[in-house]
């Protein structure tokens, strides 16, 4: 995803508005861009809040620069100055972060993408996109150039899987890509792990599950109506996450239930509780022990939609004896009923 | 009040003491403000709008446009004074200052108020964005210059060291920073509780062309900026010396005047000290 990133934008930097700041992180990566666009590169060194309030200041000559460094490093340790300088001031420039979830996943906690959105997802003006594969990080970079205003765009590392078919239609901020259609469970994802969510819903269907697929990639704004759209007709919500639930999308989905009286749809989140993971190896190996690899997806599923099916029996019994009980008010004798 | 320094112009020290009237009569309308944070900047501010800033109203929006900006937004009284003094806006808006429905807010709002680059208030911030405005016109080839404006006690704050090593490594000649040494911070005096001395080799050796002045003296003001903006290849700090509350007596180097509005004798005094008959005139 980081190779498609700066190849994307290697080719947008033809609009020479376009800067890309560094924080001393992408020895080798950039090469071909610093090669291409040498007056557009510049490292500013390990100092981040300067970083961040230097774009802003940029931003307001006319310049779009895109600020590219590792997640904590980028959004966390300078935090204030993305919500003062950048969002509060409004300012055009694009916060690139790399290491989305546990895509370092050799290097511990330090470097681990599992907050971010939360303490983003809240900041006005910032929007937030979380591509699934490198096709779609192309298409989000661009999405962030297009679009006038702040932007946070999270990316993995490396190799990651393809996620969209080649037919994936337009990539449009606020608007939900639909991965795969179902009837009885709705898996809302968004990032890498989506991956691992479609042969989960490969694996559901092999049970009789019909599972709907959505990615998720604006998660700011977010497409209530997509969201919507699953509770009422499907009921049963499963949010799957390598982040926090605390602030990511679970808790965003299960806000905007709340906001559209669909508080009644079954909703499970899984992604971290106010966790680290202080293990190594690959990312499968830390998906592996927080239960988010496939198969922990396709458990969760299924245990969903039985729980959907039992209550929707359970709740057509009940259905059928309140319309028994009005029957027999109806029937009362007129002049019976208390005032 | 303006004894101790050299006459540059008398218009300047007339617009000088006028600024203090204006921000005394703003802060008692708006029942507090930092008042002394912002005499100790106004001699700076109205020698640098009369003298150097290429800005005027109608030119907000033009990339050719010196900038400034204050990073120690808590003094905003002063700027916005100045502001209203060179018909950013009408002088009778600094009325609403800080009161509902007003676009003159404790800390300057840049979307709100003509002039205003950027909206400070967090100590740190305003500093390094004036680095990316003078970078900008760096590279992109413009005449325009970035005026910064910072307290003593904000250089406390670890961002302002991370930009003067940038701006230095960026050999941003067309950047101004001017440190309004009172040596006073929210609680005290800024050499009991972290000192910054010696701030001159501070920033000297961080790359940066030094010069120090009496930030209440014009004329010694006014040659500096001219020299600093002569130098090449390097930003200059000049680290002016100034008196908090600069015009009024018993503020002057007090720190609990960093938040307190004058009682009623106190205010007598003030307009006394200030040359003011009708305090309720001044913003009229």
């Amino acid at each position: 995803m980081r190779n498609a990133f700066i190849a994307e934008l290697t080719e947008l930097a033809e609009d020479e508005r376009l800067i890309t700041l560094l924080a001393d992180n992408g020895i080798i990566v950039y090469d071909e861009y610093a090669r291409r666009r040498p007056k557009q590169l510049l490292n500013l060194g390990i100092a981040e809040s300067n970083l961040i309030a230097m774009a802003a200041g940029m931003a307001g000559s006319g310049f779009i620069p895109f600020v590219y460094s590792i997640i904590p490093f980028l959004v966390m340790r300078p935090y204030e100055f993305v919500r003062d300088d950048i969002c509060y001031q409004n300012r055009n420039v694009k916060l690139v972060g790399i290491g989305a979830g546990y895509a370092y996943s050799t290097l511990g906690p330090t470097h681990h993408g599992t907050e971010d959105v939360s303490i983003l997802s809240c900041l006005p003006n910032l929007t937030i996109l979380s591509p699934a594969d490198p096709l779609e990080t192309r298409q989000a970079t661009r999405a962030a150039h297009e679009h006038e205003g702040p932007v946070y765009l999270r990316i993995g590392t490396g190799r990651n899987p393809d996620v969209l078919d080649g037919d994936s239609g337009a990539f449009t901020i606020g608007r939900a890509r639909l991965l795969r259609e179902g009837s009885d469970l709705a898996i809302l994802s968004h990032g890498t792990i989506l991956s691992e969510v479609l042969v989960a819903a490969k694996q559901l269907e092999r049970q009789g599950i019909s599972t709907r697929v959505l990615n998720m990639h604006s998660l700011s704004p977010l497409d209530s109506a997509a969201v919507v759209a699953a509770a009422k007709e499907i009921g049963t919500i499963l949010t799957v996450e390598e982040h926090s639930i605390f602030g990511g999308l679970g808790s965003l989905v299960a806000t905007t239930l709340m906001e559209s009286q669909c508080g009644d749809a079954n909703l499970k989140l899984m992604g971290l509780k106010r966790r680290f993971c202080e293990s190594y190896g690959s990312v499968e190996d830390l998906r592996k022990e927080l239960g988010l690899l496939a198969t922990d997806i396709a458990r969760a599923g299924a245990e969903l939609a039985r729980e959907r099916a039992a209550t929707k029996q359970t709740s057509r019994a009940a259905g059928a004896a309140d319309v028994r009980q009005i029957d027999q008010a109806d029937i009362q004798p007129a002049g019976t009923h208390k005032a | 009040m303006t004894n101790s320094s050299t006459c540059l112009d008398p218009d300047i020290a007339a617009s000088a003491l006028r600024l203090r009237q204006m921000v005394l009569a703003m802060a008692v309308q708006a029942g507090g403000a930092h008042l002394t944070p912002a005499y100790s900047i106004i001699d700076l501010l109205t020698v640098i709008y009369a003298r150097h800033l290429n800005l005027h109203p109608g030119s907000e929006t033009d990339p050719d446009r010196d900038r400034l900006v204050l990073s120690k937004g808590h003094g905003c009284a002063a700027l916005y004074a100045i502001l209203a003094e060179r018909g950013f806006f009408p002088v009778r808006d600094l009325k609403g200052f800080c009161s509902a429905g007003s676009k003159l807010g404790g800390h300057p709002d840049m979307h709100k108020i003509p002039g205003v680059e950027a909206s400070t208030g967090s100590l740190g911030h305003g500093f390094c964005s004036a680095i990316g405005m003078a970078l900008a016109a760096k590279l992109q080839g413009r005449s325009a210059r970035t005026f910064a404006i910072l307290g003593d006690g904000e250089c406390q704050e670890g961002s302002i060291w991370e930009g003067a090593m940038a701006a230095a490594q960026l050999e941003l000649g067309n950047l101004l920073a001017i440190v309004d040494a009172n040596g006073l911070q929210g609680m005290g005096r800024v050499e009991n509780i972290n000192t910054l001395e010696p701030l001159c080799d501070k920033w000297s050796s961080f790359g940066w062309d030094t010069m120090e002045i009496d930030g209440h003296d014009h004329a010694a003001i006014d040659a500096a900026i001219t020299r600093a903006f002569n130098v090449t290849g390097r930003p200059t700090v000049l680290i002016a010396r100034t008196i908090k509350g600069k015009g009024v007596s018993y503020m002057e180097g007090e720190a609990i005047w960093h938040y307190r509005l004058p009682n009623e004798t106190e205010l007598e005094q003030a307009c006394a000290q200030l040359g003011i008959d009708d305090l309720n005139s001044v913003l009229t």
